[in-house]
């Protein structure tokens, strides 16, 4: 079966900095992938490129096996990816409903609604509908995003990107900040997710978090794939042996350079 | 490797805040408390002065000094939420009074087409006005401060050179005694035209699509752009409904005074940003309503009258309303601050937002 998303050859530089050099990826439906990877070794940056955000100099997206050219965030979420970033990109002076749907907010039936006017109703409707799927810890829904704690924040973020991403949800970071319970939500949120048939493509530094939730891991060192191991059976050791460049000559045999 | 598994129920997450009773929620909004000053000033004149100040005829004349202002003040209450600021409204205000007043010369007459065709050279004077300063502001990425700052300069200066700075009196009849004579449902015609606008820019900022992303822009721009709002072209227009409301304004002023006002709008974009600002608008951008603009409107206009009735010299308008500006910013950023941090310090000033 064909990856649901996969990237081969991809290149970019800013300058003379090399972000990517030859970075492939790949991700099937239901599947965890986690992306891990020392500073700057470019995971934001495939990310960015897999997503819409980056022009690439050289490389090729297939989705779904055929080859596709994502040129603009609203490109890739009409393809039914989402991407929850490290910053939530939430407005804090909107509630958690407005939230969710900023951007693709409902309108009215008839005249109002050409004339602007959204279906306030209807939002919050769905948007309950959303969080109680999730279990999530988020009470208030008429409450300003802002006064929310760093895991209700996260969930609402979470909630929105998984609402509207039929394909593929990438979560940059998303445990960086919180607590360990608020943690453990979002982990049994994951795996949720992948339940549903959607792909998760998981930043993170958190090997344990990592080992936990993936079903494989690749590798990124100096802006390419150096490694792709099943989470099953490996250890944090290898892992950190495999970001370090410090398996280079010790390779276990899983998988080279891509 | 085995998977690790903690069950951890998601509902026993400690530390909540529990939802909000609506009294509460009241009682934080600025608007609320705001209102409350307000209604303070207008018992202690009451008090003072009886029924001098408490007539009808006291707040006809209230209301007819804060028409012009009012309108100015919804176009300025989107901009400030969006955290910009549009200094130009008062000059392009003169600019489009002068543009109408010439375009009526130009058409002749005393009727009604004369005076259709001035309020559509002002309409289109200020939203020119508007789409210049929202596309340096978002295309070329001048800070908004400057670019009013600019154009409040080059659209009085050009108004100056147009008239050869002698103000243009030949304002047709029918605008003026729509002024003087014109009452609907007993309020005077100025203040009448300023409630529907004030009516209608709270439906746009509260109820539609529109208001919503002018909030979104102010909360998080990035967070807006992310999700596919088109930013820029939001913003300008937003500075082109600010120019648009001076350029309504402009006729309003035109109506009030019977002349172009060349000379007399030098404070105008500050008082309407100081009304603004005491009604709960913050200046970082997010938060703000219509209503709240026109509590803030009504603290002065009530303060000056007060003072002139109860016999006080009304240079002390200046000093309390400068006071309250000051006092409702350090107000709004401490309920902020206390937001961030998740409400655990209470603001210097909470006794006042408590019930």
């Amino acid at each position: 079966m064909a990856p649901l998303l996969e990237a081969r050859g991809l290149c970019r530089s800013f300058g003379h900095v090399r972000a990517l050099t030859d970075a492939s990826f790949d991700v099937h439906a239901g599947e965890v992938v986690a992306l891990i990877g020392d500073n700057g070794a470019g995971k934001s940056t495939l990310v960015k490129a897999l997503t819409g955000n980056l022009d690439l100099d050289e490389g090729e997206l297939l989705f779904d096996g055929r080859p596709v050219a994502v040129t603009s965030p609203q490109q890739a979420s009409a393809m039914g990816m989402e991407v929850v970033y490290q910053d939530l990109a939430l407005a804090p002076h909107l509630n958690p409903v407005q939230n969710m749907f900023l951007g693709r907010e409902i309108p009215r039936r008839g005249l109002l609604g050409r004339l602007g006017f959204m279906d306030d109703k209807t939002m919050r409707v769905r948007a309950e509908e959303g969080f109680r799927e999730l279990g999530g810890t988020v009470r208030s829904l008429t409450a300003q995003v802002g006064a929310m704690s760093g895991g209700q924040r996260q969930q609402i973020a979470i909630v929105r990107a998984i609402s509207w991403a039929s394909k593929v949800v990438f979560l940059d970071e998303p445990t960086a900040a919180l607590g360990v319970v608020q943690t453990r939500n979002v982990l049994d949120t994951i795996k949720r997710v992948r339940d549903k048939g959607i792909a998760v493509v998981l930043i993170s530094h958190s090997m344990p978090h990592v080992l936990e939730v993936a079903d494989r891991v690749q590798v990124m060192r100096l802006g390419t794939r150096v490694a792709t191991l099943p989470a099953a059976g490996t250890t944090v050791e290898q892992l950190v042996g495999a970001m370090t460049g410090a398996l280079d000559h010790a390779n276990t045999g899983k998988e080279g350079p891509a | 490797m085995s998977v690790m598994t903690t069950p951890a129920n998601p509902k026993t997450v400690t530390g909540d805040p529990a939802p909000e009773p609506v009294l509460k929620r009241l009682a934080n909004m600025q608007q609320v408390w705001i209102l409350g000053v307000l209604l303070v000033i207008i018992v202690a004149f009451s008090a003072a002065a009886g029924d001098k100040f408490l007539s009808a005829g006291n707040f006809s004349l209230i209301a007819q000094n804060i028409a012009v202002w009012a309108v100015l003040g919804v176009g300025m209450t989107f901009v400030i939420i969006t955290s910009g600021i549009d200094l130009s409204v008062g000059s392009v205000l003169v600019f489009s009074s002068v543009i109408a007043a010439k375009t009526m010369q130009a058409v002749g007459g005393d009727g009604w087409s004369t005076a259709f065709a001035g309020v559509l050279a002002a309409l289109a004077s200020g939203v020119l006005w508007g789409l210049l300063n929202g596309f340096l502001i978002a295309k070329a990425k001048i800070p908004a401060l400057i670019v009013t700052l600019g154009s409040l300069s080059v659209a009085l200066g050009l108004a100056q050179v147009v008239t050869g700075g002698i103000d243009i009196r030949s304002v047709p009849e029918v605008l003026t005694d729509f002024n003087i004579y014109v009452k609907v449902l007993g309020i005077p015609a100025l203040p009448f035209v300023a409630l529907i606008v004030v009516v209608l820019g709270g439906i746009l900022l509260h109820k539609t699509r529109f208001g919503r992303y002018t909030y979104a822009v102010g909360s998080n721009e990035l967070g807006a752009r992310r999700v596919g709002i088109n930013v820029d072209r939001h913003l300008i227009l937003v500075y082109a409904l600010s120019g648009a409301m001076a350029g309504l304004g402009a006729v309003l002023a035109l109506a009030q005074f019977g002349t172009t006002t060349i000379a007399g709008q030098s404070l105008t974009n500050l008082n309407v940003i100081a009304a603004v600002v005491i009604g709960g608008t913050s200046i970082f951008g997010g938060e703000g309503s219509i209503f709240g603009t026109v509590i803030g409107l009504f603290i002065p206009a009530v303060l000056q009258a007060g003072f002139v009735i109860i016999g006080v010299e009304s240079f002390w308008q200046g000093v309390a309303v400068g006071s309250v500006l000051v006092a409702a910013v350090y107000v709004d950023q401490s309920r902020r601050a206390a937001m961030l941090r998740g409400s655990a310090r209470k603001p210097l000033l909470s006794f006042l937002t408590r019930r």
